[in-house]
C-alpha cells in the first residue's frame, strides 16, 4: 500500500502546485504510516529526484510515444495502470485543469472515492474525512470517503511547501498506453505572465478603472510585485481584460497570499472566487463597497491618484531590499 | 446529431451560504433555485447555437434531480431543449450522478455530451470526466470555444497559462466554461413551447455512493479592514510590507 502522487509538469517544468501535490501526499502519508511517490509522465527537463526536497521516496517516470501531449483518456489510462503496478491506494492530484481532468476518470476506473478541492489533509479519526472548499470558497464540507482506495485533488495554494533537504530515487516505469483520439492543432501560451490559479499575489482590476487604457495602473503593480493579473466579471464581459483573468463564482477561484483589488465594489459573487485569499487589500472610492466587509487593509479613495503613489511606494521598497 | 446537456439545479449566485441540522445539509429556506450558470451560459447555450446553425441536430436535456428540479428544467426547455429526462434522485456523490447519467447515455447514444466546468455549489468539476471513463469516450475540459468541423469538433480548452486548440472525432465528452457562448433569457415563444415539450422522469438505479457529506462549515470571519488615508497610500505598503509581511 502506498500514496502516488501526480506531479503536473508544463513544457518539462514542474509546476508549483504539483510541489504542493507532493508535501500532501507526505503528509497523508505519515498519517497514514506508509511512504509518498510520485508519479512524471512524458519528457521533462528537471531534475525529478529534487521531490525528494517535498516528501517523496520514489519517482515513477513514464514517458512513450502516446504521452508527448496531454489527453485525459490517454492519461488517466497510463495512471490506472501505474496504480495497479505500484499498488497505490490513495492518489493525490492538484486542483488545476490537469487534475480536474483526469481525477474524476481515474476516480471511475479505481472505484475509488473522490475529493476535489481539499484544503486540509484528511482526518482519519472516525472513518477517511477530507475538508473540502465548496459553494464557490463561501463555506467547507467535510467529505467522508466511503471506499478502499481514494483519490484527493488539492486546492492549489491551500497547502504550505515544506521544503526539506531529501533525493527520491528516480526510475523509468513500463506501463501500456493508448494512442490518443485528441489532436493538439496549437498551443497558445499566455507568455511571461504568472498563472493566475498559482500566484503568490494577485492584482485585480474592477469597472472602477472606467475603460482598458487605464490597465497600466494594476499591471505596472502587478509588475513590481511579481503578481498574477485579474479582474472582476464586468470588465470581462465588456472585454477589457481577457475571458481568463476573471475571478469569482463564474470565474476562476483562486487563494493568493495577497490579493489586491482595485476599484471592484465586491459583489457577493466576486468574493466568493477571492475570499479564501490570505490578506485582501481594496482600493475603492466608495465607503460603502462591500468589498471593505471582507477586506484586511483598505483606501477610501480615486485608484487613479492611489494608485501612482502605491506604485511609487513599491518602486522604493523594492530598491531598498 | 444528438446532444446531451446535463444540468444540475444550484442555489441562486446572490443566495445566503448557511447550513441546517447541526450543520449537515445546505439551509434552502427562502433560496432561488437556478440552472448551474456553467451547464446554462455556456453549455446549453452553445448547444442551442449549435442547433441554430444545423436544424437537423436534437438536444437533450438531463438532471438528477427530485420534483423540485423541474422548473430549472423547464426554463431549459424554454431555452430551447427539445426534450428532457429528469432522474429521480437526490444525489450529492459524483459518482452516483454520473452513473445515473452515464445509464441514460449509453441508450440513446448521443454524439456529444455537454457539461459545464462545474457545479457552483460543490465546485467537484467531476461529472464530465467520469462520464467520459464511465462511457470510454475523449473528454475535452474546460471549453471556451467548440465549432463543428465535419465529422470532428475542433475546440479551444484553458490550459494553465493559456490556451490548446483540439480537434477531436464523435462522440465526445466536453466540459464548458466562459467563452462558450452568451448568457439568455428564454421568450415567450419559448416558455410557451417548453410546456409541451417531453420531460420523462426515470427511476434512478441503484447505484453505491463513492463519497458523503459529513458536515458543513462556513469560514472564520474576518477581524475587520484596517483603513489607511488616502493621503498617504505609502502607509498601506509598509503595512503590507512590516505587519502582514506579503509584499
Amino acid at each position: 500500500m502506498s500514496i502516488l502522487v501526480f506531479i503536473d509538469q508544463s513544457e518539462g517544468l514542474l509546476k508549483k502546485s504539483s510541489f504542493e501535490a507532493a508535501c500532501y501526499g507526505a503528509e497523508t502519508a505519515k498519517i497514514m504510516g506508509t511512504d509518498a511517490q510520485a508519479i512524471v509522465i512524458g519528457e521533462c527537463k528537471e531534475d525529478l529526484s529534487q521531490l525528494g526536497n517535498y516528501g517523496i521516496s520514489k519517482v515513477h517516470h513514464i514517458t512513450d510515444n502516446n504521452l508527448q501531449h496531454f489527453d485525459a483518456q490517454v492519461y488517466s489510462n497510463v495512471i490506472f495502470n501505474a496504480c495497479n503496478s505500484i499498488g497505490a491506494e490513495v492518489v493525490i492530484f492538484s486542483n488545476n485543469t490537469t487534475g480536474k481532468a483526469i481525477g474524476p476518470r481515474l476516480s471511475v476506473q479505481l472505484e475509488a472515492g473522490l475529493v476535489s478541492g481539499a484544503v486540509a489533509l484528511p482526518n482519519l479519526t472516525n472513518g477517511f474525512i477530507v475538508k473540502k472548499s465548496v459553494f464557490s470558497g463561501k463555506a467547507f464540507a467535510n467529505i467522508g470517503i466511503n471506499t478502499n482506495k481514494k483519490i484527493i485533488s488539492v486546492n492549489p495554494n491551500s497547502f504550505s511547501i515544506n521544503k526539506t533537504n531529501n533525493t527520491a530515487t528516480v526510475s523509468s516505469l513500463q506501463v501500456s498506453s493508448t494512442s490518443s483520439k485528441v489532436e493538439v492543432l496549437a498551443v497558445n501560451k499566455v507568455t511571461g505572465d504568472i498563472p493566475l490559479g498559482e500566484a503568490d499575489i494577485v492584482v485585480s482590476g474592477g469597472r472602477g478603472l472606467k475603460g482598458p487604457e487605464n490597465w497600466g495602473l494594476v499591471t505596472d503593480l502587478a509588475e513590481l510585485l511579481g503578481a498574477a493579473t485579474a479582474c472582476s466579471r464586468p470588465v470581462a464581459d465588456v472585454h477589457w481584460r481577457p475571458h481568463h483573468e476573471h475571478v469569482g463564482q463564474t470565474g476562476l477561484a483562486i487563494a493568493p497570499n495577497l490579493y489586491i483589488a482595485v476599484g471592484i465594489s465586491g459583489a457577493i459573487q466576486h468574493l466568493a472566487g477571492v475570499n479564501r485569499s490570505k490578506t485582501i487589500v481594496v482600493i475603492n472610492k466608495d465607503p460603502e463597497a462591500p468589498f471593505f466587509k471582507a477586506a484586511d487593509y483598505g483606501i477610501v479613495g480615486d485608484a487613479f491618484e492611489v494608485m501612482p503613489k502605491i506604485i511609487e511606494a513599491v518602486k522604493k521598497l523594492k530598491s531598498q531590499s | 446529431m444528438k446532444i446531451l446537456v446535463c444540468i444540475s439545479k444550484t442555489p441562486d449566485t446572490t443566495a445566503k451560504i448557511a447550513f441546517a441540522d447541526n450543520n449537515t445539509k445546505f439551509a434552502s429556506d427562502g433560496v432561488q433555485w437556478i440552472i448551474n450558470p456553467y451547464d446554462e451560459w455556456y453549455a446549453l447555450v452553445r448547444a442551442i447555437e449549435l442547433k441554430e446553425a444545423n436544424p437537423a441536430i436534437s438536444i437533450h436535456l438531463v438532471n438528477v434531480g427530485l420534483a423540485d428540479s423541474e422548473p430549472i428544467i423547464r426554463k431549459a426547455l424554454a431555452l430551447g431543449g427539445d426534450e428532457a429526462f429528469r432522474i429521480n434522485a437526490d444525489g450529492s456523490d459524483s459518482f452516483y450522478v454520473a452513473s445515473q447519467i452515464a445509464n441514460l447515455a449509453k441508450e440513446k447514444q448521443y454524439d456529444l455530451i455537454f457539461t459545464g466546468k462545474e457545479t457552483i455549489d460543490f465546485n467537484g468539476s467531476s461529472i464530465g470526466a467520469m462520464l467520459s471513463a464511465l462511457l470510454d469516450l475523449p473528454f475535452v475540459s474546460h471549453a471556451t470555444k467548440f465549432d463543428v468541423d465535419g465529422e470532428k469538433a475542433v475546440i479551444s480548452r484553458e490550459i494553465d497559462g493559456g490556451e490548446e486548440i483540439n480537434k477531436v472525432a464523435f462522440p465526445l465528452v466536453v466540459s464548458c466554461q466562459k467563452g462558450m457562448a452568451e448568457q439568455r433569457i428564454p421568450n415567450m415563444k419559448g416558455i410557451m413551447g417548453a410546456r409541451t415539450k417531453p420531460l420523462q422522469v426515470i427511476e434512478a438505479a441503484s447505484i453505491s455512493n463513492y463519497t458523503s457529506v459529513v458536515s458543513f462549515e462556513m469560514p472564520p470571519a474576518k477581524a475587520g479592514v484596517k483603513l489607511v488615508s488616502a493621503d498617504t497610500p505609502e502607509e498601506l505598503v509598509r503595512l503590507l510590507h512590516d505587519e502582514a509581511k506579503v509584499i
